[in-house]
């Protein structure tokens, strides 16, 4: 038995961060009253009941492994929470789900002040199944970007799992170290969509750090894109180059149609929710994909992804 | 021969090593507390509950004196087991000999120094990887010109046994471990002195009860060492080649069932060390009969001495030359091990070397410790009186009140944190400031042009803290998490036993809601973490999902993390004998928290013990006797599933958490 999912759903609402532990346990749970509740939860902080957007920005910073995503992490807790921002970080463990059981250790690498109840990390498994992140994560960030002002979904990987990631979030961080030169050949060769800000780091390895930073730049030109940013940092101290990629952040988000951006983000994620669910058969049931995404468009653009796959199952029935 | 020691205060400590030299002891063994040993004071929130507990705590020059209190430094040779605060450490013992009016040049002994083995198996590191090495070869270039009888560093494969390395990865591990050395000191020495380097660098090795095959692996350390003077370093003088190694004998092996049979393995293990003389100890060291119950007593440690004396005084064993001079099964032996070895060896120099295969090392100690306990747990590997011949007479020894072993005064740690206190209130705090300043510049420095041996002496000298120095450098080089290995541990092989826990945890789970989830956690700063490695490991192979996040937690961190993350079980181990304080300490903090998960503890606990610890709230304590991890796992989901029962909020920590940080926070 879990908390009542709207009271909960209600402190969120109210930016109570102390709330958020027991949402999230509440919105992992399977169990059928919980399912309930969960429901009751998301209903009380969609957009529809919030007037608007959830006013957090959600951030995917993803990479591969050993390029220094905690540490960086742990700078930008640090920058966030100064300026007075609340961040909560949901960290995608990979080496997950062997036997069934995982083994989540990321966030003892992501340093943070225990007694401050505005920073919140939360380890989640990563489950084995193909269409995205799991669902988990997804409904839990838009639960927290309720009440935090910063949310972030910390991944691992090159080549596919940021591109899940870039479904559910406002903004993509990719970090790479210097001398990353398989990041340079999945980025030219398409296997891997054009983050939002591309994150170079330990920049105190001096001209290697320089170096990879000018490739990847050219590289994303050559690739017709001028939108993304790229930066060096280095998390270690002295620390150089976090606030300037905070700031690239924020001006990412500031420059985004963020209703826009969350409605696609919902629709796409009701349909990959839908295929999960109920496969291929399910959707030529509906008519085809094609048929599905005018249907999730003809729907109220403040509608949940339960709202929208609900109104999907209406229609396969 | 001398026996590891130290407690509670630097007086007590000196007084216990007064008493060891008169009965014969003819060197001493400096065992420093956890704070000591990773550069914290008294006074600090991570030292809290460990203080005096381990070892003796040395806070500052004033501590050091009184340790060495009337024992003539010039002719002492003296060994301290020091690794990441080595430096600081050896700066210590340097001004207290300065103040008996004894130069550096006379000083004999060693720090242990040893750092790669800190990140791999004991944990008790305060840098990252880099600078601690520059830290050692920095030590190793100053004991070379200046402190010419010391040896800088002792290479441990002690440890990494302890850890559940098998003889091929203790050989392999060691010899990569004292490559990198080199080759950082290489950087910092002229290159005249690389062969004096060289000699000066010792072992320290585990031997185990399977006592023929561990003389082979001693006599393959030899030939790999010499092959490894001759072929990387150019070195050509026989003496800098021997292979100069002293033992302390294993103590994983030793059982908390039945202990006195502890002493006829200790006897075993040290023959491993002394029969043929091609691969003989140096020095020996050996754990006392009880270690596994808790810290010896001086008693105990007599006793372990005198098994050294009957074998050098009574047997013949030190009259013959080498016994298995020309044996086939030894020579065969020892080419099995040395083919093994080489091979490791490569694959950790195809990782970049020791400092950047340190993951991959530690995830394959894991491994082998899960297979250790697989084997034990399933009968093939027998251990007398754990798991078979069980049952037992009322034994005589550990039948007085205090359960058989030392307990170190509570007022202790309240004394050291006054006298620190008054140290730094009393000193001249200008020439404190200084002197730290001028060592933050030096570690600071890119080009690391300047010994950090020097300030580190001057920082000595003035009167800076152990806390203030590893913090000074710690603000320069940042913390760091070692590597835990969990996370890549190999799954178990799929036997009954594990199956039908999978199917509890399953049907837990559908009960749960959702999958059960332990947190794993080391307060303190107890760096032994293979016992916490292998909880969480089966938790995940029996299907929880764990969160372990290594080693040296705050209380306000484990609870922070058991609410956060949701847990519904909190798991705590703790082996430094700190639990009285640290478990109400953390259960403190979880209450705070207002997260209700049941707790467990395990670790090294007295049964005398467990009483207070339930009290505090404890659900159920295991020790070293609770072998079978898999009956541990049964154990905590009978638990978590009584506890979703007991009623609706206490099934879920971090439900039932916020609705009262909420309350309070609303109030």
């Amino acid at each position: 038995m879990n908390a009542e999912g709207a009271a909960l759903g209600l402190r969120l609402r109210e930016r109570d961060v102390t709330a958020a532990p027991a949402a999230l346990n509440l919105l992992e749970s399977t169990a059928p009253a919980d399912l309930e509740q969960a429901a009751e939860l998301l209903q009380a902080v969609s957009p529809a009941a919030l007037g608007g957007e959830a006013p957090g920005h959600v951030i995917g910073v993803t990479g591969p492994p050993g390029a220094g995503k905690s540490t960086l992490l742990s700078a930008l807790l640090h920058a966030w929470r100064a300026s007075g921002r609340t961040a909560a970080v949901l960290a995608v463990d990979p080496s997950s789900r062997r036997s069934g059981g995982s083994l989540l250790g990321d966030r003892a690498r992501i340093e943070f002040d225990p007694a401050d109840r505005g920073t919140l990390i939360r380890s989640m498994a990563a489950e084995q199944r193909l269409g995205g992140l799991a669902r988990a994560t997804r409904i839990s960030a838009e639960a927290l970007a309720a009440a935090f002002d910063v949310v972030v979904i910390e991944t691992v990987g090159v080549g596919q799992s940021e591109t899940d990631v870039a479904d559910v979030v406002d903004t993509v961080a990719l970090v790479v170290q210097p001398g990353s030169g398989d990041v340079l050949q999945f980025l030219k060769s398409g296997i891997m969509e054009t983050p939002d800000v591309l994150v170079v780091t330990k920049a105190d390895l001096g001209q290697i750090a320089m170096r990879a930073r000018r490739d990847l730049g050219a590289a994303l030109r050559s690739l017709g894109s001028s939108r993304a940013r790229v930066l060096a940092v280095s998390a270690l101290a002295p620390a150089s180059g976090i606030d300037e990629l905070a700031l690239a952040l924020d001006e990412h988000r500031e420059g985004l149609d963020i209703g826009g951006h969350r409605v696609r983000a919902r629709r796409a994620g009701a349909l990959n929710d839908f295929l999960v669910e109920h496969g291929e058969r399910g959707m030529r049931a509906l008519g085809g994909r094609r048929a599905a995404e005018t249907l999730l468009a003809e729907q109220d653009p403040g509608a949940d992804v339960q709202a929208l796959m609900a109104a999907l199952e209406r229609r396969m029935a | 021969m001398r026996t590891y020691a130290g407690h509670s205060t630097a007086k007590a400590s000196n007084e216990l090593y007064r008493r060891n030299l008169e009965k014969g002891q003819t060197g001493l063994s400096v065992a420093f507390d956890l704070p000591t040993q990773t550069g914290y004071d008294p006074d600090d929130e991570l030292a809290r509950g460990e203080v005096g507990k381990v070892g003796v705590p040395v806070s500052h020059r004033g501590d050091m004196a009184a340790l060495m209190d009337g024992i003539p430094l010039d002719a002492m040779n003296t060994s301290m087991t020091i690794n990441a605060t080595a430096a600081w450490l050896l700066a210590l013992y340097i001004v207290a000999a300065e103040e008996q009016g004894v130069s550096q040049e006379q000083l004999q002994g060693t720090t242990q120094n040893d750092i790669i083995k800190e990140f791999l198996a004991r944990g008790t590191y305060a840098f990252p990887p880099a600078p601690s090495m520059r830290l050692i070869a920095d030590m190793i270039a100053y004991t070379v010109e200046h402190v010419p009888k010391w040896n800088p560093i002792n290479i441990c494969s002690y440890h990494l046994q302890e850890a559940g390395a098998t003889p091929v990865q203790e050989i392999a591990y060691a010899m990569s471990n004292a490559i990198a050395v080199l080759d950082a000191a290489r950087e910092r020495v002229p290159e005249a002195s690389l062969e004096k380097v060289f000699g000066r660098i010792s072992f320290f090795v585990n031997a185990g009860v399977r006592f023929i095959e561990e003389h082979a692996k001693l006599r393959a350390m030899s030939i790999l060492w010499e092959e490894l003077g001759r072929e990387r370093y150019g070195v050509q003088d026989e003496r800098h080649l021997r292979f100069r190694y002293g033992v302390q004998v294993n103590s994983l092996g030793l059982t908390e069932a039945q202990p006195e049979n502890n002493v006829q393995r200790i006897v075993l293990e040290a023959l491993a060390v002394t029969l043929g003389r091609d691969a003989r100890a140096r020095a020996i060291q050996l754990p006392a009969w009880n270690e596994a119950l808790g810290l010896p007593r001086p008693w105990d440690q007599q006793w372990s001495l005198r098994i050294q004396q009957v074998l050098a005084y009574e047997t013949d064993i030190l009259e013959y030359p080498d016994i298995f001079e020309g044996s086939k099964v030894m020579e065969a032996l020892v080419d099995e091990l040395l083919e093994g070895a080489r091979a490791e060896m490569a694959v950790v120099s195809e990782h970049g070397g020791a400092v950047e295969a340190v993951p991959y090392m530690k995830a394959a100690l894991v491994d082998s410790h899960r297979e250790r306990i697989r084997r034990i747990e399933s009968g093939e590997q027998v251990v007398v009186g754990q798991n078979r011949y069980t049952e037992t007479e009322v034994s005589p020894l550990t039948a007085d009140a205090e359960g058989g072993i030392l307990v170190v005064d509570p007022a202790v740690e309240a004394q050291q944190v006054q006298d620190v206190r008054l140290w730094r209130s009393e000193r001249d705090q200008t020439a404190v400031d200084e002197a730290l300043a001028a060592l933050a510049a030096a570690a600071g420095d890119v080009n690391a042009d300047e010994n950090l041996m020097v300030p580190t002496i001057a920082a000595a000298r003035a009167g800076a803290t152990t806390g203030e120095w590893s913090r000074t450098l710690r603000e320069v080089f940042g913390s760091y998490h070692g590597p835990t290995g969990v996370g890549e541990a190999a799954a178990a092989t799929a036997d009954a036993d594990l199956s039908e826990l999978q199917g509890e945890v399953s049907r837990l789970q559908e009960k749960l809601g959702r999958r059960p989830k332990i947190l794993v956690g080391k307060p303190g700063l107890d760096g032994h973490s293979n016992g916490a490695e292998q909880i969480a490991v089966r938790a995940r192979d029996s299907g929880m999902d764990v969160v372990y996040e290594g080693i040296r937690l705050t209380p306000a961190q484990i609870a922070a993390s058991a609410l956060q993350e949701g847990v519904h079980v909190i798991g705590l181990s703790i082996l430094s004998g700190s639990h009285r304080e640290l478990i109400p300490a953390v259960i403190e903090a979880l209450h705070g928290a207002g997260v209700t998960a049941p707790v467990i503890v395990g670790g090294i606990i007295p049964d005398q013990d467990v009483p207070a610890l339930r009290k505090a709230g404890v659900a159920a304590v295991y020790t070293p006797k609770d072998f079978d991890i898999t009956r541990i796992m049964r154990d905590i989901v009978a638990l978590v599933g009584a506890s979703a029962d007991g009623g609706g909020a206490s099934a879920d920590g971090g439900a039932s958490a916020n609705a009262s940080a909420s309350a309070n926070g609303s109030a």
